[in-house]
């Protein structure tokens, strides 16, 4: 017999009396809340730039006005007005890559093209000074396209950085385990904003006088480390869990150390630990809001740069958030997915195998 | 984070030297001021929806880059937090700070940095809810109290209800929307700033604007003006002499509209002042018309007040201590000959 709506009502919401107490709590509470929720987000909300509209609700329902005045310098900061064509081609340049890479439109060869033109393409659109752009300094880059770069080259130049700190804490010469253990220990004992402190303030005073570094790849280099080290815990265990026996069988079948490493151990290891290495990538993307405390003025930077003094949109706030909390989540429920994607490969290869 | 900052800025204070006398050859020769502002005061300084900069001390950047540069819109704003802004400025990120910065002995003395001038006389204040029936500060006996960290505000607090002998609360947030957001959900029985914030605070952001008062005592001065690197006396006398400038022009009854016609004038004052007699410029090495550049880029230090902070303005502020010596206030310029 086919099962019902019933039976699956029965079998999944109401299959004892405990969980048949949950569901009608879940949805008495969502009965209680939706009205009012839906209420405020839509049904009363001003969808128009007109602040003397948003004002007279008085917060009764949402201003998403204040989103349709403002998207511009909450998206590209303090990016040139008139140039701000420039950022969304270059953020759209950048998404494209990242999601032939994660959706597996393209295969190795054609993946990696797209990536070498996409990063220097970012970076030339975004600072102009060829082809009759005019130069942006990249302290007036802002909003999503610093965010996504901030957070994509985090995780690019982290990774090969933490796989070697890994395999440096497990090799066999002493002075080189003591330096990738003494890396790791100092970065992970401190937070991140001081990281970006001393990269955006104490940096530059170390460097011998005239010379300087671009503040956005002092901040990104400092990300990068920070990251790294991380990261390197993280495929450290992968590359423990991988039984002695992988050592072994390898050593049997004639594999040299390297091949051994590039052909049985990474592979596992690497499998082993995507979930915690997504939980990274992850927490990089959102920890990129950290910038603005050295005048960088990412997403949610920009945001506070937008309404901060504005006398007609200060009081909407709420609502920007929302929009910026918005792009956050759909980045990160991207990636999450895409880390789903990728365990589902994995264990497909293992059944395989 | 706050021992970071303290290590920066020693390091910094011992390379201010390299920075000495250049700073006029700098803006001249990059053709642009980089000027400190803060990331959103209403009023003061704030970016439009189209990334425009105005307000009250941005249109003293513009001045200074009129007077300097003969083009107002020649300057780099440079958005900086209540922390960062004298690191900046030592660095040499920024030409100017402009950015709401209350003078002070501790700040002249030892971040190696200078103020040039006052252009706003600010006091702190209080906000309180009718409903608790206060009608002075001295009343607040064991209340918590929300204000902002990292300012000038939060140690007044401390010290004015320790002088008086009277216990306090203050509940401290990073962010000023958290504060208020705060003492409008009724977490603190009082909210204190500066008086130039609290009327505004008052008529905005509360539910109901009738149900709150702002105290009518000041228990601070909170004197807000320029601040420029040390070592570089030129740049320094350029910024106090424009923002002297924008003072004796309202004096004068010198204003955007008028200019033109007040360059005609035979008063020997405003002839030296707008360049037509002598060439007041020369000795600050500016070009001669360098006030009148100036006067036209923003109005008189009257036009600017009133229309970001004044009555022209959201704000609605009073001239108060800000008024010209002559009318009561404390505005006074020394003479420009």
């Amino acid at each position: 017999m086919k099962p019902t709506l019933l039976d699956w009502l029965r079998r999944n919401l109401f299959s004892d009396a405990f969980s048949s107490l949950t569901t009608l709590a879940l949805l008495a509470a969502a009965l209680w809340w939706l009205p009012g929720l839906v209420d405020w987000l839509l049904l009363q909300a001003r969808f128009r730039p007109d602040a003397a509209a948003c004002a007279a609700v008085n917060h009764a329902g949402a201003c998403w006005g204040v989103v349709a005045e403002k998207y511009r310098i909450i998206l590209f900061g303090r990016y040139p007005y008139e140039e701000q064509w420039r950022p969304l081609l270059a953020t759209a340049l950048l998404l494209t890559a990242i999601l032939a890479g994660s959706l597996r439109l393209l295969s190795r060869g054609p993946l990696l093209a797209a990536w070498t033109l996409a990063l220097p393409g970012f970076l030339l659109l975004m600072g102009g000074g060829w082809f009759g752009l005019s130069p942006v300094g990249s302290d007036q880059w802002g909003g999503l396209p610093l965010t996504l770069l901030l957070a994509t080259l985090g995780m690019l130049l982290a990774l090969p950085l933490a796989l070697l700190v890994a395999l440096g804490r497990q090799s066999s010469l002493p002075l080189l385990r003591g330096l990738c253990r003494i890396y790791v220990e100092l970065v992970r004992g401190v937070p991140l904003i001081s990281v970006l402190f001393l990269a955006s303030f104490l940096f530059p005073i170390i460097l011998p006088q005239g010379t300087s570094v671009d503040v956005l790849l002092r901040v990104q280099a400092g990300i990068v480390l920070f990251a790294a080290a991380y990261l390197s815990e993280t495929i450290r265990g992968g590359l423990q869990g991988v039984p002695a026996g992988q050592h072994d069988a390898a050593a049997a079948l004639g594999l040299g150390r390297w091949q051994a490493l590039r052909w049985i151990i990474l592979p596992q290891a690497l499998r082993a630990v995507v979930p915690s290495m997504m939980n990274s990538a992850v927490s990089i993307f959102k920890d990129t809001s950290l910038v603005t405390v050295v005048s960088m003025y990412e997403l949610t930077g920009a945001l506070s740069l937008a309404l901060a003094g504005d006398a007609e949109w200060r009081s909407f706030q709420l609502e920007g958030y929302l929009f910026i909390g918005l792009i956050y989540w759909i980045g990160c429920y991207a990636m999450s997915r895409f880390s789903r994607g990728l365990e589902q490969a994995g264990s497909n290869a293992r059944a395989m195998a | 984070m706050k021992t970071i900052q303290l290590v920066a800025l020693l390091f910094l204070l011992h390379l201010a030297p390299a920075h000495a006398g250049k700073t006029l050859d700098q803006v001249r020769q990059r053709a642009q001021l980089a000027c400190g502002v803060s990331t959103g005061v209403i009023g003061f300084s704030s970016a439009d929806s189209q990334g425009r900069w105005n307000g009250f001390d941005v249109d003293l950047c513009r001045a200074v880059a009129a007077a300097v540069l003969n083009d107002a819109a020649k300057v780099k704003y440079v958005p900086l937090n209540a922390q960062q802004r004298f690191t900046a400025l030592q660095s040499g990120e920024v030409d100017l700070l402009s950015r709401n910065t209350t003078w002070t002995l501790t700040r002249d003395a030892s971040l190696g940095l200078h103020f040039t001038a006052v252009t706003y006389y600010d006091g702190q204040g209080f906000l309180v809810p009718k409903k608790l029936k206060i009608t002075s500060a001295k009343q607040l006996k064991n209340a918590e109290i929300c204000v902002q960290s990292g300012t000038t505000t939060e140690k007044n607090l401390g010290d004015w209800f320790k002088a008086q002998g009277i216990r306090i609360k203050p509940v401290v947030f990073e962010k000023f929307e958290a504060s208020i957001k705060a003492f409008f959900s009724g977490r603190c029985q009082a909210y204190t700033t500066d008086a130039s914030a609290l009327a505004f605070i008052r008529s905005k952001e509360a539910p109901q604007p009738d149900d709150y008062v702002v105290l009518p005592d000041l228990i601070s001065k909170e004197p807000l003006g320029p601040v420029v690197r040390r070592g570089d006396d030129e740049w320094f006398a350029i910024v106090k002499w424009v923002v002297f400038a924008l003072i004796e022009a309202e004096e004068y009854g010198i204003t955007q509209a008028n200019l033109e016609q007040m360059k005609a004038s035979t008063d020997p004052a405003v002839q030296r002042l707008l360049g037509t007699a002598e060439d007041s410029g020369k000795l600050l090495g500016l070009e001669r018309d360098w006030a009148a550049r100036a006067i036209k880029a923003v109005g008189n230090y009257g036009e600017m007040f009133q229309r970001n902070v004044g009555s022209a303005s959201p704000l609605k502020l009073p001239r108060g201590l800000n008024a010209l010596w002559s009318k009561g206030g404390l505005m006074y310029a020394p003479p420009v000959r």
